[in-house]
């Protein structure tokens, strides 16, 4: 056991990574935070939709879409994967709204039809296209990510000016973007979100703002899954919202926490990786699980506290409903 | 239960014979490859189905017992909407897989059992209390136990490969899994799982009924609902572990959810859908062997998964009563009769105007009262003409005997609900017309009656119009050209 966990050295895991390497931890950290906090933008609006396992479904559909724009157009470029994957997203949506309207399935086992469906394609045809030899996936990569390459990776120059690894260019530029819609679309995304009904009354075409939403999860899905693979980035839609909504009832402010939220667990888990030398992604998606117990854990000390010192209920102070 | 399957056998055997019918294209193809290229891939296939290798063996008596069992289970996650209860868990056991490991690390089954199991019953206790503390919904609850549990078993399994003498073992198993490799000790594993989730549900078939359908219910009679809910999560992770092996983590929850689903949707009662969600998990593990077999490399876990999709998609648009295109078909059907029928009642309606001294009347005049063209006019005559309730002779179109009465009935329907709407539940004369528009077609001849004796056999509207009464359907839309002498009508009031 003592071989597993090695001694807790403090300058060890917190200089010395900054000190010997900061380039590479700066890019690991860089690239975990802008992940997460991308992912967990998005994943707010899922939270309030209840459709958090949507993007469950959406990152294990990645494979498939891999394999299959591989086999269409015969190149392994990073567009080509790019969209063979968001398309395999868009078809994992399609395919859960179809079961659902058109059967008596529920929601909740449509999302597992679909999803593991495609990721039986996506597995026979791996087994097919690995026996020829003619193409190399490595379903780890895609399962669990890589986020320790990422500094290796060739740096994009720009105009003369070195920029960073093309991933976390890629990953700002999302994040950015993702940023600049929530900003844009900001009314219709609450109210689309809160209250479709109303939505609709307004002549809003929710509909339209669903598939919108829904092409956004698989974006940030397909652009942060290289680095923290398809199922930690299930953790990094749902962890950083359920963060926040433990915090705060109002959006601003859950927007707010989860980007707090995402630059701890990415800062904390790498340190965690460094102590515990295992999988960069795996560590930051621990550290913010053990964030959110601890504002959890919180919360219900609270909760205990409150119930034992309140005072049985007079006319006098009647104890505010619970909401 | 035996008896309740049997009850219509007619329905399950040509389902069985479409999952059998997957089989054999295959065989033609494997011949066609075998001429080929001399893999063998029919005498794989017959060696198939004589049994004589043990590896096949395992793996066809493995796969078919992981069918069953995951068959079982998934029934309960689907219809207490659990679905992704089943995906959380086979992911949440990881960790459990890695410190079953590292318990002497070596791959030691029961230790690694043991281990999953705990890790699984963990996640299902966590997803319990984070709904119970926290407003999070279940999806929220299942997706943080699914991710943040994996990535605790992600980082066991990045540390254990740093160790002296430690390797991956097994991991890319544990995620895509391999039934070929399924050994004695496996298979022993899946039979007293699938032992135990049968006699657990033979035993408390009627408790764990109530608890899934009606837990409030339960509650009421004191059963003790958390311990049934708790069973059946430990049974669920019994289940989960030891198919892990042969299908995989994210595979096993397709095999969970995809057999009871293609159940679901082809019955209404839980025991038949148990029976038959149990069939086809032991179909499509005999298929995934089959294809896994034949295909020498092929994993199993996916060709299972696949079937069972087909089978799924089979129920989904081919099922009698939910299936996509028999409800379509039910639908056009019911609008087609709709459509007729509001052509009947249009010539009824323009005999009407002229107190019935005709018989017949002219596609001009049908179409001058419903406010379209000759042309559709004739379109919709033409369709009415097809089932013989009209006879069209030049330009005249005449009732038979037939649609004279189809006619004379939706009209009566149309106005006695008026007249019950505007008497008994006091709706404005001028508000009823679109209401009896809709139910005049779905008016049974029972409840007519109960309404014309409710209404003391009125015989007009609101409106002032006669409603015909069995009289007059046989008298003929000519008046009493029959002589009366038939059975006695009821007095009118």
């Amino acid at each position: 056991m003592s071989s597993l966990v090695p001694s807790f050295d403090w300058q060890q895991v917190f200089l010395q990574p900054w000190s010997d390497a900061p380039a590479f931890s700066c890019w690991i950290v860089l690239m975990g935070f802008l992940a997460t906090a991308a992912c967990g933008l998005v994943g707010n609006y899922l939270l309030l939709r209840r459709m958090a396992l949507v993007g469950d479904a959406i990152s294990h559909s990645i494979l498939p879409g891999l394999i299959a724009a591989f086999l269409l157009f015969r190149t392994s470029n990073t567009w080509t994967m790019f969209f063979g994957a968001f398309a395999a997203g868009l078809v994992t949506v399609a395919l859960i709204s179809f079961i659902q309207r058109h059967s008596r399935i529920k929601p909740d086992a449509a999302i597992c039809i679909a999803f593991t469906t495609l990721f039986a394609l996506g597995v026979v045809m791996l087994s097919q296209l690995e026996g020829r030899g003619s193409f190399h996936l490595d379903a780890e990569c895609v399962l669990y990510g890589e986020i320790a390459i990422i500094p290796l990776e060739i740096p994009v120059t720009l105009g003369g000016f070195t920029l960073g690894p093309p991933s976390v260019i890629r990953m700002g530029i999302v994040l950015l973007g993702i940023v600049a819609a929530i900003a844009f679309f900001y009314k219709e995304l609450l109210i689309t979100s809160f209250d479709p009904g109303l939505a609709r009354s307004m002549g809003m075409r929710t509909g339209l703002w669903h598939y919108g939403l829904m092409s956004v999860l698989a974006l940030v899905i397909v652009s942060s899954f290289e680095a923290v693979g398809a199922i930690l980035a299930v953790a990094m839609l749902i962890v950083p919202p359920m963060f926040a909504a433990q915090l705060s009832d109002r959006l601003p402010a859950r927007l707010g926490l989860t980007v707090l939220h995402a630059a701890l667990s990415a800062i904390i888990g790498y340190h965690l990786s460094v102590w515990l030398s295992c999988s960069a992604a795996g560590a930051m998606v621990v550290a913010g699980a053990a964030l959110f117990a601890l504002v959890w854990g919180g919360t219900l000390l609270r909760q205990r506290l409150q119930r034992g010192t309140a005072t049985p209920p007079s006319p006098d102070n009647f104890p505010e409903p619970s909401r | 239960m035996n008896a309740l399957s049997l009850h219509r056998p007619h329905r399950l055997l040509p389902l069985l014979l479409l999952v059998l019918c997957c089989v054999f294209p295959s065989l033609a193809e494997a011949a066609r490859i075998s001429e080929l290229t001399d893999t063998g891939m029919l005498t794989r296939a017959v060696r198939f189905f004589t049994f004589q290798d043990p590896s096949l063996r395992y793996a066809l008596a493995g796969s078919m017992l992981l069918g069953v069992c995951c068959g079982l289970m998934g029934a309960f996650l689907v219809v207490r909407k659990l679905a992704l209860m089943g995906d959380a868990l086979s992911h949440a056991v990881l960790p459990g897989v890695a410190l079953g490991y590292l318990w002497n690390l070596t791959k030691d089954p029961l230790a690694i059992f043991i281990g999953a199991t705990l890790a699984g019953l963990l996640g299902a206790a966590t997803v319990q209390l984070i709904r119970s503390t926290t407003r999070h919904r279940e999806d929220a609850a299942l997706g943080f136990v699914l991710a943040s549990f994996f990535g605790v078993g992600i980082c066991l399994f990045t540390m254990i490969q740093n160790l002296p003498g430690g390797n991956k073992s097994g991991l890319d198993q544990m995620m895509f899994g391999q039934a070929a490799a399924l050994g004695r000790g496996d298979v022993i594993l899946l039979a007293c799982v699938t032992f135990l989730a049968v006699i657990a549900v033979l035993l408390f078939y009627k408790e764990y009924l109530l608890t899934s359908f009606d837990p409030g219910f339960a509650r009421s009679i004191r059963l003790p609902v958390p311990f049934f809910h708790y069973s059946l999560m430990l049974l669920l992770a019994f289940a989960i572990v030891a198919s892990l092996q042969a299908v995989g983590v994210v595979l096993v929850s397709a095999m969970l959810v995809i057999p009871a689903s293609a159940a679901y949707l082809l019955t209404d009662r839980f025991a038949r859908m148990l029976l038959l969600s149990a069939l086809f998990g032991l179909c499509t593990g005999a298929i995934g062997a089959f294809f896994s077999f034949v295909g020498r490399s092929l994993p199993t876990g996916p060709f299972m998964v696949l079937a069972a999709a087909v089978v799924f998609a089979l129920a989904l648009f081919f099922g009698p009563r939910y299936g996509i295109l028999p409800r379509w078909w039910r639908q056009r059907s019911r609008s087609a009769r709709i459509q007729r029928e509001n052509t009947l009642k249009a010539i009824y309606h323009v005999l009407e105007k002229d107190d019935f001294r005709r018989e017949a009347v002219t596609f001009k005049e049908l179409a001058a009262h419903r406010r379209e063209t000759l042309e559709e006019a004739r379109q919709q005559i033409a369709r009415v003409a097809d089932v013989e309730l009209v006879t069209v002779q030049g330009d005249v179109i005449a009732f038979t005997p037939d649609g004279w009465q189809r006619a004379c009935e939706i009209v009566r329907n149309h106005r006695l609900w008026e007249l019950y709407l505007t008497h008994a539940a006091r709706i404005a004369p001028d508000h009823v017309h679109e209401d009896a528009e809709m139910i005049e077609h779905v008016l049974g001849e029972d409840t007519v009656r109960k309404l014309e004796r409710r209404l003391n056999y009125a015989r007009r509207d609101p409106h002032g119009k006669l409603i015909p009464g069995l009289e007059d359907i046989r008298q003929g839309p000519l008046g009493p050209a029959i002589p009366p002498g038939g059975p006695t009508v009821p007095p009118t009031a």
